[in-house]
């Protein structure tokens, strides 16, 4: 066993004080029709064999490409600073600071986190950390819910494709999810429809609990923020922003614009997109609603001595004590992914922070009108930070092509919508601080060439589809 | 022992200057932000903290000072399985193939962690005797919470609408109860019996036509072993209910005991207890669910597949209409996923047997040398935890199990899990892991008996514990009833952003 | 020993009676064994309550327990007092830590509750 410390005679000392002769016989409580049939594993490879495998796995993954997607989850520049603190094995192997007296570096940590979100978001209480974006966007919809006592929450059509199913799946048990429509044409087209969204919340049979809304839509597209809250608030509702944590250095927070709950993706804080996770789910609310909120909360104190210290608060509520009573039975979270992004904003701090996202907002203006002289104009026409979509006849075909050619040319959205026609020729590109001019007239040249071959070229589909 | 000497730190806020920070990224020019609507952008800018890197450095690394971690010392949590985390592991999750792929990247670019992702899935198939594994949840919770509504879309996919129940033992972790009321089931609570398992008659009385699952955890919470197992699996489905097994005390019975061999129709596993991923001070974990054939059609969306040709793929939207969804934004923690697979790899079968093996020996071998200094409630063989309580020194001594878990700081020792599961009076849940050595867990055992010592005859010394951190017994009681969750005044941004 | 002119639950609340106006609170046994109170929940006045009914939630640092009514009502007044001041209820739990006022609908189920010395009887036997 690699890691393990026993040998043989300390083994033997163990049975020999606890008065038995083999350890199986600590086992003989398994019924023995119910004992395992064996175990069918690959046999155990030492450090450097395993070492090799992985990196010819990790080798096999198309890293190399030049990236314009973002659709949720950003390449940022990520501070070295950032990953080298990580490695201290005192945060990274360090259990939930449940004795506080042993736990001031993770607990202040975690406070130091809910203050710079709070200021990010300007809302007062934020949770220690959710799973991610879309599960921080499913129990901001049940606190919604519970807050009201109300059934039902309205989702806008262009919050994030997954963030929508998983609200689905987790409302799936009674309560009621409605999409708000998108604006079809002109110039609002791709944002939340806000006369579908005022007859929905006039139904007086099915009050709304809550309406969410995202700012940058998963289009990219601003959001009439503030009249959607006022839509909401007019009708009873609670009213949720998804928000991208980089784009708030810039852009109006929640707080200002009348959020009750925010919820949203804190990977662009400093954490590698290592597909799908561990990433971070930011949770934040208004003072009212820190009752609602779930998951942990680390507060301020004293110490029996009057020094300051910071300590887990509020724990009634969650399930190690409220049990079938309590909001959320989440336990495990994200403490680790909250502690990458606070040291990645105390490094990049606040000037730093807006540089990142006007850096992005600079560059895409720059990506916008190459494609466009490539021949792929803008599919709306509203405005957008940092991330746009394309319009590119048979896009998944061109987006295989190009990804031959070392390019990643963003999010097919057939790949994420394959129901929705009207994305069939589009692609979702985005463009940050860490992309490069050559890149960007790079991927215009391919583009172009592509579409200037499919005007050629007749029939091919299959060839190029995998 | 570091935990007890460094001084405490200011805040971020605290150290703050303004001036202070930049050089991270060239700026962008002037007119960046001209396009965006002026109502769209921020009038006032956040009021971050401003900071150079080397105040940033030595601020996390005074903090992180003041932790105890495993990689400091012993953290026999019971619960928790507080083992090595092995440092390949966080070599491999790091390397640019694996850290750098955006998880919407066309499957044909994703091969490398396609293939490790299901190779992961059919380990873990194999080590607990199930059918199929989703790696998508992010957490045991969200394991639970997979499974259980599995079952749902089960009984209701059955035309079984009337199974409002799901039968939980008074032992069980809080997720449990608070899982099945997510998933809009009313949670029944069966008493545990004097030998410490589940309490067979209350449990059959409590089955009938109402009840859709139940949730056990095997070994249990108090570290037994389910003796009755066999027989509850059968009264289960006899009443047409599914089991479902709690599998965060796996690191007992690896390769001794498949749940889905036993009778198990679903489990979740604690990535980060069995599988060495670290805590992270309070996660990342991941919680993968394995199931049998009766809920492969509900699986959440979307599964890893292998072609015939050896590719590997997600699955389409449209492949599996029956399956529960989503239940979180792309495929998983795939960085933890990538560190679980490395241990498994390392470990092998015979490495992961020895691993219970020596983890049920280690908490027995505590267990014996703590008989007479402590009370043991249950009087036969743990598994890889065990349960002792301080009852009878509290009845002599006032001297209470809060009090022995603070003093045992003092050792140098991070305390066990007390006053958990809710049933023993006074109690220690203590589990020492596989990868202790005796040495430590001597020390340990000394230490524990010392105070016992102590509390006959200086019990102020453990009332008062600990006496050796920077900060002692925190006024928990003001920070719940006046909540201060967040720095106000922020201080950063004070000076304009340059050009 | 318990206050003598106050009436007790099995679980802990106890209630004062004056006419019809029913006083309710949990008792020094129960404030104790929760420890520190750091939140109640109560209901809105108005509500009507049956007898036994959970009527609220009281919350301790590291406990939380279900509030049942003694009598069944209408809920006349909720002590405000306590939002801002949670400790009442360890401090003076028989007096200013008073929770919720009900007119009792019968006050014949007075009956049914513990007298002094069967309340002090279940709380030795533990």
């Amino acid at each position: 066993m690699p890691y393990g410390p026993h040998t043989p005679g300390d083994r033997d000392r163990m049975l020999a004080a606890i008065g038995i002769g083999s350890v199986d016989e600590l086992f003989a409580d398994i019924p023995e029709r119910l004992r395992a049939s064996g175990l069918d594993l690959p046999p155990p490879e030492p450090e450097l064999t395993l070492a090799n495998r992985l990196q010819e796995l990790a080798a096999r993954n198309r890293t190399d490409v030049s990236s314009f997607i973002g659709a949720g989850v950003y390449r940022h520049w990520s501070p070295p600073a950032v990953d080298q603190l990580l490695l201290r094995g005192e945060w990274y192997t360090a259990y939930t600071p449940y004795q506080p007296e042993v736990s001031q570096g993770t607990l202040q940590s975690i406070y130091e986190y809910e203050s710079l979100i709070a200021e990010l978001v300007g809302l007062d209480v934020v949770s220690a950390s959710h799973y991610d974006g879309a599960t921080a966007t499913a129990e901001a919809g049940l606190m919604t819910c519970r807050a009201t006592r109300r059934e039902r929450v309205l989702v806008s059509r262009a919050v994030h494709p997954h963030y929508r199913q998983t609200l689905a799946t987790y409302f799936a048990g009674g309560l009621e999810l409605d999409e708000i429509p998108m604006v079809a044409d002109g110039p609002s087209a791709g944002t939340t429809d806000l006369d579908a969204l005022g007859t929905m919340l006039a139904d007086p049979g099915r009050p709304v609990a809550g309406v969410i809304a995202g700012q940058p839509n998963f289009y990219g597209l601003l959001e009439p923020m503030a009249a959607i809250g006022e839509l909401a608030h007019a009708a009873g509702a609670l009213f949720v922003a998804v928000v991208e944590p980089v784009s708030l250095a810039v852009l109006e927070p929640p707080g200002a614009y009348g959020a009750d709950i925010a919820a949203g993706e804190g990977q662009p804080l400093g954490i590698p997109p290592q597909y799908g996770g561990p990433y971070l789910g930011i949770l934040a609310s208004t003072d009212a609603l820190v009752r609602q909120i779930p998951g942990r909360l680390v507060g301020m104190t004293t110490d029996v001595d009057g020094k300051r210290a910071f300590v887990m608060t509020m724990r009634a509520r969650e399930q190690d004590i409220r049990r079938d009573k309590a909001a959320s039975n989440i336990c495990t979270n994200q403490a680790l992914l909250a502690l990458a992004a606070s040291i990645y904003l105390a490094v990049i701090g606040p000037h730093g922070l807006r540089d990142v996202a006007a850096s992005g907002a600079a560059r895409a203006s720059e990506l916008e009108a190459a494609l466009a002289a490539a021949g792929a104009r803008r599919l709306h026409p509203g405005p957008y930070l940092n991330e746009f979509a394309v319009v590119v006849p048979d896009a998944r075909v061109v987006h295989r092509r190009l990804l031959q050619r070392g390019i990643l040319a963003g999010l097919a959205l057939a790949d994420i919508e394959p129901g929705d026609a009207a994305l069939a020729d589009a692609l979702l590109v985005c463009a940050t601080e860490v992309t490069t001019s050559d890149e960007i007239a790079q991927f215009a040249a391919a583009l172009g060439e592509e579409l200037g071959e499919r005007m050629d070229r007749v029939g091919t589909v299959a060839e190029v589809l995998p | 022992m570091s935990v007890t000497g460094p001084r405490l730190e200011p805040t971020l806020f605290e150290r703050s200057s303004p001036g202070r920070g930049d050089g991270k990224i060239p700026h962008p020019p002037k007119d960046a932000l001209e396009r965006i609507p002026a109502e769209a952008l921020r009038t006032t800018p956040a009021a971050l903290p401003e900071l150079n890197e080397p105040e940033v450095v030595r601020h996390y690394v005074n903090l992180s000072q003041l932790n105890f971690a495993v990689d400091t010392g012993f953290y026999p949590l019971g619960s928790c399985t507080m083992k090595f985390n092995p440092k390949l592991n966080e070599w491999a999750a790091r390397l640019p193939g694996f850290a750098g792929l955006h998880p919407l990247a066309p499957d044909e670019a994703a091969q490398g962690t396609l293939q490790l992702l299901w190779e992961l899935e059919e380990a873990l198939a194999e080590i607990s005797g199930m059918t199929a594994v989703t790696l998508q949840p992010a957490a045991g919770a969200q394991g639970e919470l997979t499974g259980i509504l599995m079952i749902r879309a089960y009984h209701r996919s059955r035309g079984d609408t009337e199974r409002s129940e799901v039968l939980v033992p008074d032992s069980s972790h809080g997720t449990n109860p608070a899982t099945a009321s997510m998933a809009g089931y009313r949670t029944v609570t069966i008493p545990s019996a004097p030998d410490g398992g589940v309490d067979v008659d209350a449990f059959r009385a409590a089955l009938g036509p109402r009840t859709a699952a139940v949730m056990i955890t095997n070994p249990s919470t108090l570290g037994l072993f389910e003796r009755h197992i066999g027989e509850l699996l059968d009264a289960v489905h006899e009443a047409g209910a599914l089991a479902y097994m709690d599998g965060a005390n796996l690191n007992a019975i690896l390769g001794r005991f498949k749940p889905g061999e036993a009778g198990f129709d679903v489990m979740h596993f604690n990535v980060h207890k069995t599988f060495s991923t670290p805590h992270g001070g309070g996660g990342p974990g991941a919680g993968p669910v394995g199931v049998g054939e009766a809920l492969l059609p509900f699986l959440p969306h979307p599964r890893v597949l292998r072609e015939d040709d050896g590719t590997y793929r997600l699955e389409t939207e449209d492949e599996r209409p029956t399956s529960i969804g989503r239940l979180r934004s792309f495929v998983g923690n795939t960085g933890v996923l990538v560190r679980a697979y490395a241990y498994i790899r390392a470990h092998g079968a015979a490495g992961l047997r020895e691993v219970s093996d020596d983890a049920v020996l280690a908490a027995n071998y505590l267990k014996s040398r703590l008989a007479g200094s402590y009370d043991l409630p249950y009087d036969r063989p743990c598994k890889h935890e065990f349960v002792a309580s301080a009852h009878t020194l509290k009845k002599q001594t006032g001297v209470r199990t809060l009090d022995i878990a603070k003093r045992l700081i003092d050792y140098g020792f991070h305390p066990p899990t007390i006053y958990f599961p809710l049933i023993v009076d006074e109690g220690m849940l203590i589990e020492p892991t596989e990868t202790e050595s005796l040495e430590t867990l001597d020390a340990f055992a000394d230490a524990l008996i010392a105070i016992a010592d102590e509390a006959r005859s200086t019990p102020a010394l453990v009332k008062e514990a600990p006496h050796t951190t920077p900060v002692r017994r925190l006024d928990e009681a003001t920070a719940a009833r006046h909540p201060n969750l967040r720095w106000k005044g922020m201080t950063g941004r004070l000076m304009p952003c340059p050009d | 020993m318990v206050p003598t002119d106050l009436r007790y639950t099995k679980d802990h609340e106890w209630v004062r009676l004056d006419g019809d106006e029913a006083t309710v609170g949990i008792t020094a046994y129960a404030a104790d064994q929760l420890g520190d109170i750091v939140f109640v929940e109560l209901p809105d006045v108005g509500r009507t309550l049956d007898q036994f009914a959970t009527f609220g939630v009281v919350e301790s640092v590291k406990a939380v327990s279900d509030l049942f009514a003694p009598l069944a009502g209408e809920v006349s007044a909720a002590n405000e007092e306590l939002a801002a001041n949670p400790e009442l209820v360890n401090s003076d739990p028989y007096g200013a830590g008073w929770m919720l006022r009900i007119r009792a609908a019968d006050v014949s189920q007075l009956d049914e509750l513990l007298d002094p010395e069967a309340y002090d009887a279940l709380v030795e036997a533990g």
